[in-house]
């Protein structure tokens, strides 16, 4: 394809080029809203249909790490916002701190998501044979809370006294939950490339305040996973929480 | 026609925003509101997406094509919200303790423990 510099032969100028991706970009993030929309809802009609097994399963997760995982998701998103301003603004070596930032900060999200997903494999909360929610609250391990435990206990016990199909809906609880933080996560790691590409690109001095259309791109994409979790981190965690 | 440039002094004000509503999110999950805390739980995220696609996305920036597929992406999502949940409000089915089920588990004792 004929390109001078930056600019491509069907463009006239890299301005209208820039705003013709970020065009795109967004009309692909519509496609993805109606995406995690579908999940959402799938979400919400099985939790209204069984918010016991639905609550028991969320207090199973581990708060602080949901927290802590959506301040940090927060703050890449702040970096990538200030990597595309040091682009706009000229600033070369900044472009590669913020984006350096983001990725790592983006790194430890996944991390972190590694070992709640350990966890719930230890906790036999994986849905198929061996799921069991009566399993965690009488084998204790290193490092429970055993006051939380007894808790959780007795919540459970209290809910197969109701419903012996706690197990079978929770399985759905379970299931949606690993299909949509998997989900996310999947874009996380996607995002994770991208940035790769983006730092590449920023060693090579590419990003200009004339030419930037990739930073800002990729930032429309990394903010919009951020918000998917701004919505994921609520409904997963804590929609049980006050008892 | 220049674009406009988001000030580091709005994006770190922006950041603030969120880490307060995620802060404030977890204390209310912990209040007994009844059936609100699923409204405010929604209600602070639905404020906390406003404010990343506003100024980190520099929607408020943009022009009206793109703020125009912004909006029409809301309201299909809430096209498609809306018809499915009042479809499954109106259908009757059991879901007693127990007996109901919305799907029957052919093989749930290849499941259960």
């Amino acid at each position: 394809m004929h390109r001078t510099g930056e600019l491509y032969g069907h463009f006239q100028t890299l301005e209208q080029q820039k705003e013709s991706a970020t065009f795109g970009m967004w009309i692909f993030l519509v496609t993805e809203v109606l995406f995690f929309g579908g999940m959402f809802l799938a979400y919400t009609i099985n939790r209204s249909a069984f918010s016991t097994a639905f609550g028991i399963g969320s207090n199973t997760l581990d708060i602080t790490l949901g927290a802590g995982n959506t301040v940090v998701l927060i703050m890449s998103s702040l970096t990538m916002a200030m990597a595309v301003w040091s682009a706009q603004v000229g600033k070369k070596k900044l472009v590669s701190i913020f984006l350096i930032a983001t990725l790592a900060l983006g790194t430890v999200f996944l991390g972190v998501k590694g070992i709640e997903y350990k966890q719930k494999f230890d906790h036999h909360l994986i849905p198929g044979r061996g799921f069991d929610m009566k399993y965690h609250p009488t084998h204790p391990m290193a490092g429970d809370d055993l006051k939380e435990l007894a808790l959780e206990k007795e919540e459970v016990d209290k809910a197969f006294a109701v419903d012996p199909d706690i197990n079978f809906h929770g399985q759905l609880y379970f299931s949606l939950y690993f299909g949509m933080t998997g989900l996310h996560a999947l874009h996380m790691i996607v995002g994770a490339g991208l940035l790769l590409w983006l730092i590449k690109g920023s060693f090579a001095g590419r990003f200009t305040p004339q030419y930037n259309a990739p930073v800002e791109i990729v930032g429309l994409y990394w903010h919009f996973v951020d918000i998917v979790w701004i919505f994921l981190f609520p409904l997963l965690y804590l929609i049980d929480r006050h008892r | 026609m220049s674009e406009h440039i988001v000030s580091p002094k709005i994006y770190l004000l922006i950041f603030a925003a969120l880490m307060l509503g995620t802060g404030l999110t977890v204390w209310a999950a912990f209040q007994n509101f009844g059936k609100f805390n699923i409204i405010i739980a929604l209600g602070i995220a639905t404020i906390k997406a406003t404010l990343v696609v506003l100024y980190f996305m520099h929607a408020r920036y943009s022009p009206k094509r793109t703020q125009l597929v912004i909006v029409c992406s809301v309201f299909w999502l809430a096209i498609m919200l809306a018809l499915t949940l009042s479809d499954y409000d109106t259908r009757s089915h059991e879901t007693q303790p127990g007996e109901g089920r919305l799907v029957q588990p052919a093989a749930s004792h290849l499941f259960s423990a």
